[in-house]
């Protein structure tokens, strides 16, 4: 046992020893897996809206507008200082009682958002749309003068010059956060299984629930969360490497 | 918003709670990760090793397995820390190990002229890094520093996890009873926002505070 191996400090009791019994997690392995899919799967649709969001307020504050700009800021700065954890409860469990039983809002908001799953999803994705709105921000700044006067002497209108010369400069140079933001949107998913959705973490805190094991569950689910988000890093660096190539 | 106002003596005690744990947790995560920091750079090749699978480690996992790991795997080998220290221990271990990255980037981006010019004064490992290589990676450290601070404040929410009544819990638990749950929710957006932007903006006048001591 631990104790022949290990001489322990004085505070650590053996006498209550803790035999691991990964029998529960071989058993249900399916929870887990199907849980890692769809731990991926929110990170991944919340990555493409949170794309869309950013990409949306990113060119909505460079173009100078007063009133966009600040309420681009206020969306961003809120977000970022709010827990993502208080947006989820605020999605799942704040909007649906906002509005009275059985008012046209609510059936609304029930049909949109049925689903933890997908309540999850969307929170992430208004939580990721903040920090892809700076990612985006600074790709759209890093583009040199150079080449908005060229994309203009080539008779570019403002939507010409933002689709052909900004976006794919600025692509290239947001695709390492883009894939930083993929992990750690991944890693946020460790949360969800609060309000139900059936993700990874759900895997996990049901072999803790079920079966008392929390240490077995948990460890089994952060050591595929940690694969994962090697195995995501390893192929991003890969694709980016191959299309740095190719431009 | 008077039904917010009629609970604050409630949400006041969350509050409490959430701040001890944020305090607890800058203290000990900002030295066990200057120390992590520095192992990383110059301990043997041992230290070096283990640290760095401790970083990685705990950077590539969500924090909430840290905190389950900690909070249900200490007890079950028998370590006794009351509730309260080991989520303090959990965010530390997450907080310690983001910031021994932060200490590493800073103290290898100070020029080794200077490492050199204190050994060339007679300075020992440990008064070298105490008083030359620290105070000129203080100012360099300070931004990121300021927003793992945030992002550890944000994350003392993840307490309500475990059943700890933090802010964050007795926000949630209020606005289910009372069914007011956007009043509630609200609040919390407030608060949550005005702590994290105290921080950060505490976090830059510090920081300004800092560069205008140093010589460089």
């Amino acid at each position: 046992m631990l104790s022949g191996l290990l001489s322990l400090p004085w505070f650590i009791d053996l006498r209550l020893p803790y035999q691991l019994r990964w029998e529960y997690v071989f058993n249900h392995k399916d929870w887990f897996i199907d849980g890692l899919i769809l731990a991926l799967w929110m990170s991944f649709i919340a990555l493409i809206c949170g794309s869309v969001i950013g990409l949306i307020c990113a060119f909505a504050r460079s173009t100078g507008n007063r009133f966009l700009s600040i309420v681009v800021t206020c969306y961003v700065e809120l977000i970022r200082n709010v827990p993502l954890l208080l947006l989820v409860f605020i999605f799942y469990f704040g909007l649906p009682q906002a509005f009275p039983r059985g008012s046209d809002e609510r059936e609304l908001i029930l049909t949109l958002l049925p689903t933890a799953e997908r309540t999850f999803t969307v929170a992430l994705s208004v939580y990721a749309g903040a920090y892809l709105t700076e990612i985006f921000s600074s790709g759209i700044m890093s583009v040199s003068r150079r080449y908005l006067d060229a994309g203009r002497s080539l008779g570019l209108g403002r939507i010409g010059l933002a689709r052909f010369v900004v976006a794919p400069i600025m692509f290239r140079t947001v695709l390492p956060s883009l894939s930083n933001t993929f992990i750690s949107l991944f890693k946020d998913t460790g949360v969800a299984f609060f309000i139900g959705s059936r993700d990874l973490s759900f895997a996990a805190n049901k072999v803790n629930t079920d079966f008392f094991r929390p240490i077995e569950g948990w460890a089994a689910a952060g050591a595929l969360y940690l694969l994962t988000a090697w195995g995501i890093a390893i192929c991003l660096r890969f694709a980016e490497r191959r299309i740095k190539w190719s431009v | 918003v008077e039904i917010v106002w009629d609970d604050r003596d409630l949400l006041w005690q969350g509050l409490k709670y959430s701040f001890r744990l944020f305090a607890v947790v800058a203290i000990l995560g900002t030295l066990m990760g200057t120390v992590f920091g520095i192992g990383l750079l110059y301990g043997n090749l041992v230290v070096r090793g283990i640290l760095r699978a401790y970083v990685d480690i705990i950077r590539g996992m969500p924090l909430i397995v840290t905190i389950f790991l900690i909070f249900y795997g200490l007890p079950a080998y028998g370590v006794s820390l009351s509730q309260f220290m080991a989520i303090a221990l959990a965010l530390s271990i997450f907080a310690a190990a983001h910031m021994a990255e932060i200490v590493r980037g800073a103290v290898s981006s100070i020029s080794i002229g200077q490492t050199d010019a204190a050994k060339s004064l007679g300075l020992t490992f440990w008064p070298r890094m105490a008083h030359v290589i620290l105070p000129q990676a203080a100012p360099i450290m300070m931004g990121p520093w300021t927003n793992l601070a945030v992002d550890m404040f944000k994350a003392t929410s993840l307490a309500i996890l475990v059943s700890q009544a933090d802010f964050l819990f007795s926000i949630h638990k209020r606005a289910s009873a009372g069914g007011a749950y956007m009043s509630f929710y609200l609040a919390a957006i407030v608060v949550y926002f005005v702590c994290c932007f105290a921080i950060s903006r505490a976090g830059a006048l510090a920081a300004r505070r800092f560069r205008l001591g140093v010589v460089s």
